[in-house]
């Protein structure tokens, strides 16, 4: 049948009038859609087995973010005099200089992700700079840096290229380290993070949360002041032991490594999730791609079958 | 009244439970936590925290090192590490003390002494807090 076809293909090529696609090339488009569908489709088994382990661990991880999170706004809620010297928790008084931590992915091929991502903070360094500010980055994830070199490559303070293959505590404590020194090197004013918030394989959130200085609901706080003096008073003073001044130092940078852990968790299981996605829709466009190829390659196929009896029929009757 | 319990780590939450009493290694001795406590914030040695329901103990938890905060009816525990105390396994902990010791041996600069110290102090403190 192949050589058949074959052999009708190459003898098309002789009447070079009627220009219709050749069955070789036909085949060709339809051998390659389908090894591409064999390539994403296994990409999306295995981001879904990743997956499942980083949501996991997203899911493990969230509490402790969260009451972490709680205790030190808390704390925030009634500070001493001289509590406010601890500049990570209360900010230094400025706002000019703020740097912005962008998580991107070290691959593509995972739909908006990165895209999301860094369209943010281009938006946020765009509008930063608007209003007069100075704007550094320190990036995490390969893509990022790439785009960031590129781009803003002198705004660029610091930068994470490869995060490896499991984000453990360890490497969040040395990006915290690294932020922290440069806050107390007075790099920045503000730090801002920039990272994928998971929500399901379907949905991620482009989110910004503000490490330095801790993001305190002041307003909150003073109102509920006025509505229930005494009793929001005794709620919010507590007793310290040792001391609030070593809490407090312990607290704040255990605070930031704990919030960059959750941020990049997040933006791991959000990337195996838009890569699952992505993988998806496009093993799905692969097979329609294939269906409408094959329709098209029958037709064709039909149409030399006819053609062929037509000039033998035609030849006939010339006789 | 019941105290609501909460033991937190980075990896994951281990305990969530209205319970009696807490008693809590705090870095200045330990200290125990009925529902109505004052509000405080604690750092916490490495130790046991014992859980109290019906005037006994119904669970043992060891933490490494973290924070305890009291508000009158919770009390949070974000620790740094944290297991039960029935999971330790003794001949695991009786190797990670000889390692840590034999780390402290060879330590030179001030940095990794105090870690070795530290590593020793915890890996005993585990091992009393299997025996008891």
């Amino acid at each position: 049948m192949r050589s058949l076809t074959a052999l009708r293909g190459s003898s098309s090529s002789h009447h070079s009038e009627i220009q219709m696609p050749s069955l070789k090339d036909f085949r060709q488009r339809i051998a390659s859609v389908k090894s591409t569908k064999k390539i994403t489709a296994a990409m999306k088994v295995v981001s879904a087995s990743k997956l499942r382990r980083a949501q996991d661990s997203v899911a493990a991880a969230r509490p402790y973010a969260e009451r972490m999170e709680r205790v030190v706004s808390n704390l925030t809620t009634g500070l001493s005099q001289e509590a406010r010297e601890v500049l990570l928790l209360t900010g230094n008084g400025r706002a000019d200089h703020h740097l912005i931590v962008p998580v991107t992915a070290n691959r593509g091929l995972c739909g908006a992700f990165n895209s999301a991502v860094i369209r943010e903070t281009r938006g946020l360094i765009a509008d930063l700079v608007v209003s007069g500010k100075q704007v550094s980055l320190f990036c995490i994830g390969y893509k990022g840096c790439v785009i960031f070199q590129k781009d803003y490559s002198e705004k660029i303070v610091s930068f994470v290229e490869d995060l490896g293959n499991n984000v453990t505590l360890s490497v969040a404590e040395t990006i915290g380290r690294r932020i922290v020194s440069l806050f107390e090197a007075g790099t920045f004013d503000v730090c801002t993070m920039v990272f994928n918030r998971f929500q399901s394989a379907i949905s991620q959130v482009v989110t910004r949360k503000q490490l330095i200085p801790f993001p305190m609901v002041k307003s909150l706080a003073h109102e509920a002041h006025e509505l229930s003096g005494t009793a929001s008073m005794a709620r919010a003073l507590y007793e310290y032991e040792p001391s609030e001044e070593v809490i407090l130092e312990a607290l704040v940078p255990r605070n930031v490594t704990v919030q960059i852990f959750r941020a990049l968790l997040e933006s791991v299981a959000s990337e195996h999730g838009a890569r699952m996605t992505a993988m998806d829709n496009a093993t799905r466009s692969a097979n329609d791609m294939m269906n409408n190829l094959t329709l098209a390659y029958n037709r064709t196929r039909q149409a030399y079958i006819t053609k062929e009896l037509i000039e033998i029929i035609s030849g006939a009757e010339a006789l | 009244m019941m105290l609501q319990f909460e033991l937190v780590s980075p990896e994951r939450l281990l305990f969530s439970e209205h319970v009696e009493m807490v008693v809590v290694p705090g870095c200045e001795g330990d200290f125990g936590v009925l529902f109505n406590h004052a509000p405080m914030i604690s750092a916490l040695r490495p130790g046991v925290l014992s859980v109290y329901r019906n005037g006994r103990v119904v669970e043992r938890l060891f933490v490494t090192s973290g924070f305890a905060e009291v508000t009158g009816t919770t009390l949070t525990i974000l620790a740094e590490e944290a297991c039960v105390v029935d999971c330790l396994n003794r001949v695991e902990i009786e190797q990670q003390l000889a390692r840590a010791k034999e780390a402290l041996r060879v330590a030179d600069t001030q940095q990794t002494r105090a870690e070795a110290e530290r590593q020793v102090f915890v890996t005993e403190t585990m091992l009393t807090a299997i025996r008891n």
